[in-house]
């Protein structure tokens, strides 16, 4: 009989060495599942893990990480604020459309006259949209108690329906033959988030996602409001004890991470998209759930998990047009390995007993 | 004095790092109220635990009725004519009296039928029950009146009763003996497990002590004193806390006509609570479990908002002021639950003391964290209170109770508070680490700090405090004068017996 | 515009089809809940009922044998949910969103090649002269047998939770693990039961949507019902009755907002087709206010320790 017992305080060493354990597990599961779809696992898991890094295209792949990696940090680091708190946002997709709406909307207004204070503004306009999003859950949370998880998610439908609404209304390129979708604001260059140094990926989202993860670092370890989010989460009473006023981290918690996700999508729909169209969201608002779990709820962690996720999206497509790996089953790569690290994550808090154990 | 029921042998029960229970050995008899005494810790509930069949143990037999008796689960215990009221009830809130008990039950009678013989058998026992009433509405005494009559519906042989008497005021306990006297003339055995000296003493046959795990000692409370009892469970001579020569200053809090609603739907409302408490006061507020003690803290801590003027210190309104606005004033609590309310669990004691410390130890400056600063606080707290651990990075979870409490009473006396709230400050304490804490409160009332310590521990408040008030649902009595005040005042303003029916037995 | 051509006996009709599938999920997430369980992954049992109830469906030609392969596939995939909450004690929102998220990749991954694909057609049932009725007729007695199931589930899951042994110790299990457990009964081994009736429940409701109600097999085709099946149980206060009810609001919503989108009223169809998620909303805003009814240890791990 195998039993669990609690250790008296949580191991350091399991915690950071979880995610490692649970990458090299996906690997063997996902090499397991390649395998029954027929494809060589030794060859999918190194197209996947190698071939844009260091393959004969890594100077085409290397950037494409940064351009995929940067909005899932920097919506995954404004999730974990509220997941560290015990604050569940899962809308982060909702808030990404709404800020690459808004956003989007305040620079095609400007269109055509150039100027340097557009493309600041279309950034507060984003982060502003995102972050309005993210407050109906959170007043409704504080206000009436309603459960942020549900109407988070119910507004990722609304917001999709919002998305197509505009593309094919308001906010439809004028000339651009009846075809649904915007302007694409690659071709107007006040608004355009166009990559800070040739060839590198890097764009006002990449570092936006840097400063992020700096932001982050410094709240949790060493701003009281921080110290807060994590009393909160671990200890609700003690977090009102000590003084925290629960409504209040609510609407900061959901609105930072509504914030960010709405930068996200500003910076996404202003510089790799281009335009606002049906189907300009990808699913970035979910992944990076799984991206602040995988980074442990930790700034840094999420950096290394927000690549490692970058990695698996490219090497996935690569894997996709050279293997005829499906797409879908990258999906359940994601998603296996956010099971394995939850599951080895009981060893971090508890100790694994063989013998006579007491388990009901 | 009659034939022996159960008999355990050399009971022996490791957890790592402890053990529980080392080779324990005794007999009960047919008909007997058999005492358990000891400390907390003394390993008590291991113990019975092991007889319920809660818990395996690592070597040792028990006989019952001259057979091997090892239950693998609670269901063979009770088949085996086993009951046991617990101590923290398992009783469900949302659920009623009658379901309640059957879920207690093997082969449970239809509802109706059930509830039938819940109000012959309640009434028979003179404990009177309504079966449809929602548990959660019942008072402390109430829902250990529907532990026992789940038991007695299964005509136990041996009825266990861990420490029965901490919810109930004296008028209910004199209730709960006559009905366990009446069961004892049945024929009914009664393991009796408590560390009230005078309790045992009035109603038990024989008394086994346990120190630490082991099997100390025996004796016929009836002719053994109270004193060599309490010697035999402690195994030292204590220190008793020092009364100083407290003068009382001026008024230092007051509260004025506090109405609270309940905080939650089994919660209690304070109704026109008013009390002052004097600078170098130390004012006792007695009380059973759930009688409006949490809410009292909160309101006074500053978790619970109330109108400004309820609350007023040096004649100042701060009703309305947070936790931390009254830390700086200087108004500090320390909650009755160690783990997740005074402290976080799996966060370190550093991180513990930043907790209520931030403000008056100067731990931060505009939000930033100072963390030398508040290690160097947590390693203060350790050192003046005398808190076992191997430093101020461990976990709090990884303290034991006392320690823990210890910590968390040194963290706020450390600050100097003018006005400090402890609830139930020594529950689950070791008796060296109890007299610490008082003692502490002690010295700090004698430097002019306000301190309103509220307890279910009538002893520990005769002994500490100057003035004595209790709450009964929510409502606060006058208070008075610990000077000359008797058991049966006590219980009164407790009270009395809740309204409850007096046995007739 | 014409709203003359929606007709209300019909819409009636519909309205039970197009409540099916959230009911069933409902349904079983409710019992899962009562058990003190909060399982967040029905839109990933849903999604995969959905594929293996068309697949089975497909495969072998019956309809039956596709909802028995739903709910054992829904089954099956909660009980992953079961080894990361029950064993290893991960935190239950997490683990249902990964349980979501997994669930659609893998539901994708198995559907690639029914995309397009039509099912065979599932039977109605007709019974002479009662189906043949006016008005009373379509609206109870030409459905498929799984519109009859679901409300004979919700039936018998009152009747359980309330009359029988099993439901009060499950009610028992929900509101205080701890007590439960001093009384000897097997916390986890009920949760367990709970969890896998959540998924199979799920599962159907999945493969109701892929089999009668679309019916075909596209990608996130269950669009979120797994979601509104949570949202229906705190609408519902953790009642059997009162799921039916929301279900069937719910139901109604849906078939109305179609109904307007074909009439061609003059709302844009983006904002008809968020209707059902605003509404949503909006009833959780409502009936939140009162959670008195809810499991007490509800989303809380069970650990037995000494």
């Amino acid at each position: 009989m195998i039993g669990l017992e609690r250790r008296p305080q949580p191991s350091r060493a399991w915690s950071m060495a979880t995610p490692l354990v649970a990458v090299l597990a996906t690997m063997l599961a996902g090499g397991l599942l390649f395998a029954a779809l027929g494809k060589d696992p030794v060859e999918a898991i190194r197209t996947i893990f190698w071939e844009p890094l260091f393959g004969e295209f890594s100077f085409y792949y290397r950037p494409q990480l940064v351009v995929k990696g940067a909005p899932l940090v920097l919506i995954a680091i404004g999730l974990s604020l509220g997941f560290k708190a015990g604050i569940w946002n899962i809308g982060a997709e909702g808030q990404y459309i709404v800020g690459a709406l808004t956003g989007a909307a305040v620079g095609l207004a400007f269109y055509p006259l150039e100027s340097v204070f557009v493309f600041p503004l279309m950034v507060l306009a984003g982060a502003f949209g995102g972050w309005a999003w993210a407050m109906i859950p959170a007043i409704l949370k504080t206000r009436f108690g309603t459960n942020e998880i549900l109407v988070s998610l119910m507004l990722v439908y609304v917001a999709e329906q919002l998305l197509a609404s505009m593309s094919l209304g308001l906010l439809k390129n004028p000339e651009g033959y009846g075809f649904p979708g915007s302007r694409n604001l690659q071709h107007y260059d006040s608004a355009h988030n166009a990559e800070l140094i040739a060839g590198s990926g890097m764009h006002w989202g990449a570092a936006a996602a840097l400063i992020a993860v700096i932001f982050a670092y410094v709240l949790m370890n060493r701003h009281m409001t921080g110290f807060h989010i994590r009393l909160t989460g671990e200890a609700p009473r003690a977090a009102r004890f000590a003084g925290v006023s629960p409504t209040r981290l609510v609407l900061f918690c959901l609105g930072m991470s509504g914030a960010l996700a709405g930068l996200a999508g500003l910076f996404e729909v202003s510089g790799p998209a281009g335009v606002v169209s049906i189907d300009f969201n990808v699913g970035y608002g979910f992944t990076a759930i799984i991206v602040a779990f995988l980074g442990r709820l930790h700034p840094v962690g999420i950096l290394l998990a927000g690549a490692l996720m970058a990695l698996t999206y490219i090497g996935g497509d690569i894997a996709q047009s050279n293997l005829g790996l499906p797409s879908a089953a990258i999906q359940v790569f994601q998603g296996m390995l956010l099971f394995f690290l939850l599951a080895f994550d009981v060893l971090t808090n508890f100790r694994i007993r063989l013998g006579a154990g007491e388990v009901a | 004095m009659s034939d022996v029921l159960l008999s355990l042998k050399g009971l022996t029960k490791a957890y790592p790092g402890v053990v529980a229970n080392d080779h324990v050995s005794f007999d009960i008899g047919v008909g007997e109220v058999h005492a358990l005494l000891g400390e907390n810790g003394a390993g008590k509930s291991t113990l019975v635990k092991m007889i319920y069949g809660l818990v395996k143990p690592d070597s040792g037999e028990m006989v019952l009725n001259d057979a091997p008796y090892m239950p693998a689960e609670p269901r063979a215990a009770r088949a085996d004519g086993i009951a046991m009221v617990f101590q923290h009830f398992s009783l469900f809130d949302a659920l009623n009296v009658a379901e309640n008990i059957a879920l207690g039950m093997e082969n449970p009678p239809p509802m109706r039928d059930l509830a039938q013989r819940i109000k012959s058998v309640s009434e028979n026992y003179g404990l009177p029950l309504d079966p449809f009433r929602a548990v959660g509405d019942l008072s402390a005494g109430e829902r250990q009146r529907v532990e026992i009559i789940r038991c007695l519906l299964q005509d136990p042989k041996l009825l266990i009763m861990d420490e029965p008497t901490s919810v109930l005021t004296p008028q209910e306990v004199e209730i709960l003996f006559q009905t366990l006297r009446k069961l004892k003339s049945e024929g009914t055995s009664i393991l009796y497990i408590s560390h009230k000296l005078e309790e045992i003493r009035s109603l038990c046959d024989f008394a086994t002590i346990l120190r630490l795990g082991q099997n100390v000692g025996a004796c016929v409370p009836r002719d053994t004193s109270a004193r060599d009892m309490a010697e035999m469970m402690v195994g030292a001579a204590l220190k008793t806390p020092e009364r100083g020569g407290r003068d009382l200053g001026p008024v230092a809090l007051s509260i004025r006509g506090l109405s609270v609603p309940a905080p939650s739907a089994f919660g209690t409302a304070l109704k026109d609570v008013t009390l002052t408490v004097h600078k170098g006061e130390i004012l006792g507020i007695g009380g059973v479990a759930g009688n409006g003690q949490d809410e009292l803290l909160s309101v006074l801590s500053g978790e619970v908002l109330c109108a400004p003027g309820e609350v007023l210190l040096h004649g100042d309104a701060i009703g309305q002021m947070n936790p931390t606005k009254r830390r700086k004033l200087g108004v500090l609590a320390a909650p009755e639950e160690r783990l997740g309310h005074a402290a976080a669990p799996d966060m370190s004691l550093t991180e513990n003391a930043l907790l209520t410390g931030s403000v008056r130890q100067g731990l931060e400056t505009r939000g930033m964290i100072n963390w030398s600063r508040a290690k160097g606080f947590a390693e203060a707290v350790i050192a003046g209170f005398d808190v076992r651990t191997p430093g101020p990075g461990n976990a709090a979870r990884s303290l034991s109770g006392g320690n823990l409490q210890k910590f968390v009473i040194g963290r706020e006396v450390l600050q100097d508070p003018d006005v400090l709230v402890v609830n139930q400050p020594t529950w689950g304490v070791d008796a060296a680490a109890a007299a610490a804490i008082r003692q502490a409160l002690l010295d700090l009332a004698a430097k002019g700090a306000a301190v309103i310590c509220i307890s279910q521990d009538l002893d520990e408040l005769m002994e500490i405090s100057d003035n004595f008030a209790a709450l009964n649902e929510g409502r606060l009595s006058n208070p008075r004068s610990t000077q000359g005040l008797t058991v049966d005042e006590i219980g009164l303003m407790m009270g009395g017996a809740h309204g409850m029916e007096v046995a007739h037995v | 515009m014409d709203l003359s051509a929606i007709n209300p006996v019909q819409l009636i009709a519909f309205l039970m089809v197009a409540a099916t599938p959230v009911l069933l999920a409902a349904i079983g997430e409710l019992v899962v809940e009562k058990s003190g369980v909060l399982n967040l992954g029905v839109e990933g049992m849903m999604i995969t009922g959905a594929i293996a109830g068309f697949a089975a469906t497909v495969e072998t030609g019956s309809p039956t044998i596709g909802f028995i392969a739903a709910a054992v596939a829904g089954a099956l995939l909660s009980c992953l949910f079961v080894v990361l909450t029950q064993f290893a004690l991960a935190n239950q929102v997490a683990s249902g969103l990964a349980l979501t998220l997994f669930g659609l990749g893998l539901s994708a991954l198995l559907g690639q090649s029914y995309v397009g694909v039509k099912p065979p057609a599932t039977a109605k049932i007709d019974i002479p002269v009662l189906t043949d009725l006016p008005v009373i007729g379509p609206i109870l007695f030409n459905h498929d047998l799984m519109v009859y199931f679901g409300i004979a589930l919700v039936a018998a899951t009152w009747a359980v939770l309330k009359y029988s042994r099993a439901g009060l110790v499950l009610r028992a299990v929900g509101e205080s693990h701890d007590a439960a457990h001093a009384l000897g009964y097997k916390v986890v081994r009920i949760r367990i039961l709970a969890i896998l009736f959540g998924g199979a429940c799920a599962g159907l409701g999945g493969a109701y949507i892929s089999l009668i109600r679309v019916p075909q097999w596209t990608e996130g085709m269950t669009a979120g019902i797994g979601w509104i099946a949570l949202a229906l149980v705190v609408f519902a206060s953790w009642k059997p009755w009162r799921a039916l009810l929301g279900a069937y609001l719910f139901g109604g919503v849906t078939v109305v907002q179609l109904n307007l989108q074909a009439a061609g009223v003059a709302i844009p169809v983006e904002y008809l087709a968020m209707s059902p998620y605003l509404i949503t909303i909006v009833v959780l805003v409502i009936l939140s206010a009162d959670k008195s009814s809810a499991p007490a240890a509800l989303g809380r791990a069970f650990h037995a320790s000494r």
